[in-house]
């Protein structure tokens, strides 16, 4: 028996599930060669021009939106097309401090939008309430404790370039993501 | 008026007011209960004219209470700060200020939600920021909840 893969005999499993096959099935980890290179053409395409939700609470929107204009330019990466609508889009960038008022509308907008989405944890009030961690009533403290984030950009602000790694690195992200395939564990 | 003109016709009014000028505009310091009556002659009286409540807030000093009001006058040009002292820091209460100048009605409505001062015949005296249900008053300094991590 090869590594990984799992040679089944059918004629003698046969027996048991009334199932007749005429030879042997050599089944693969990643589900085929057909299906993984669909996964990779996919990929391509989604992470080559995700749509962010236009989300901002502070200062951390002021540089999400230096990051949109021309000096830094993120559609060079395929982010130009920002939403105004959950529906219509699949990165949510969460750029500023979230407060206790804020996080049910947070959640809802992440519940509206459409799977597969992912989401962008900028600075250091969405990581973990920053400068408002200690003796707050209203911050709350990680974004994390709300919805589920893929990329953190420590920062306060992070400058543009730092969210275009964090943009570059979730592309990354979602390149070695299984589309088709489901992940063995 | 000049400052000094401002502080001998008020403490014709009210004689247990204090002054403080250290600061940029002239401060009358008063007890909460002489707060209506001198409001209303600061806003009706003439050479006063005080038309404009341009901020009322709240200053929790832990033994007491210190109720601010910053008040302008559009045609004399002048500025006063009426500081209103309230003792009772475990039911608070002062009258409102909302009959003389409207906008004191939001105002005392944040003041209530941060700091519980009950303003006595506010026409709807609610939490304007918190949920309806929130338990205490965070600007207190004696303020603390499950979520809060002291330093």
């Amino acid at each position: 028996m090869e590594e990984g893969g799992i040679e089944m005999d059918i004629k003698n499993d046969a027996t048991k599930n009334k199932l007749v096959f005429p030879g042997q099935v050599h089944e693969t980890p990643d589900g085929g060669f057909l299906v993984t290179k669909l996964d990779d053409v996919i990929n391509w395409a989604r992470s080559n021009s995700l749509w962010p939700l236009i989300f901002g609470t502070s200062c951390c929107a002021i540089e999400m939106m230096s990051a949109a204009d021309a000096k830094y330019d993120w559609s060079r990466f395929g982010f130009e097309v920002a939403r105004a609508t959950p529906r219509q889009a699949d990165l949510i960038i969460v750029s500023g401090t979230i407060v206790m008022k804020m996080a049910p509308v947070l959640k809802r907008l992440y519940d509206q939008m459409p799977d597969p989405k992912y989401v962008i944890a900028m600075g250091a009030c969405t990581i973990s309430g920053g400068p408002f961690f200690y003796n707050t009533y209203s911050v709350v403290k990680g974004v994390d404790h709300i919805i589920p984030v893929d990329v953190y950009i420590p920062g306060c602000p992070p400058r543009p370039e730092a969210l275009l790694h964090s943009m570059i690195t979730l592309q990354e992200k979602i390149k070695h993501e299984p589309y088709f395939r489901k992940a063995k564990k | 008026m000049t400052n000094e003109e401002l502080k001998y016709n008020i403490t014709e009014l009210l004689p247990a007011a204090f002054y403080d000028e250290a600061s940029e505009f002239l401060t009358v310091i008063i007890p909460s209960e002489a707060l209506l009556p001198l409001m209303k002659e600061l806003r009706s009286k003439k050479e006063f004219d005080f038309d404009y409540l341009f901020c009322l807030t709240c200053v929790d000093w832990k033994d007491h209470l210190m109720m601010v009001y910053h008040l302008l006058s559009k045609t004399h040009n002048h500025t006063i700060v009426v500081k209103a002292k309230i003792t009772d820091t475990v039911n608070p209460q002062i009258e409102s200020v909302n009959g003389i100048w409207k906008t004191a009605e939001l105002n005392e409505d944040e003041v209530f939600d941060l700091f519980g001062v009950k303003f006595l015949n506010h026409p709807n005296l609610r939490r304007l920021f918190l949920e309806d249900d929130w338990a205490g008053y965070p600007l207190r300094k004696n303020y603390t909840d499950e979520h809060m991590i002291k330093l």
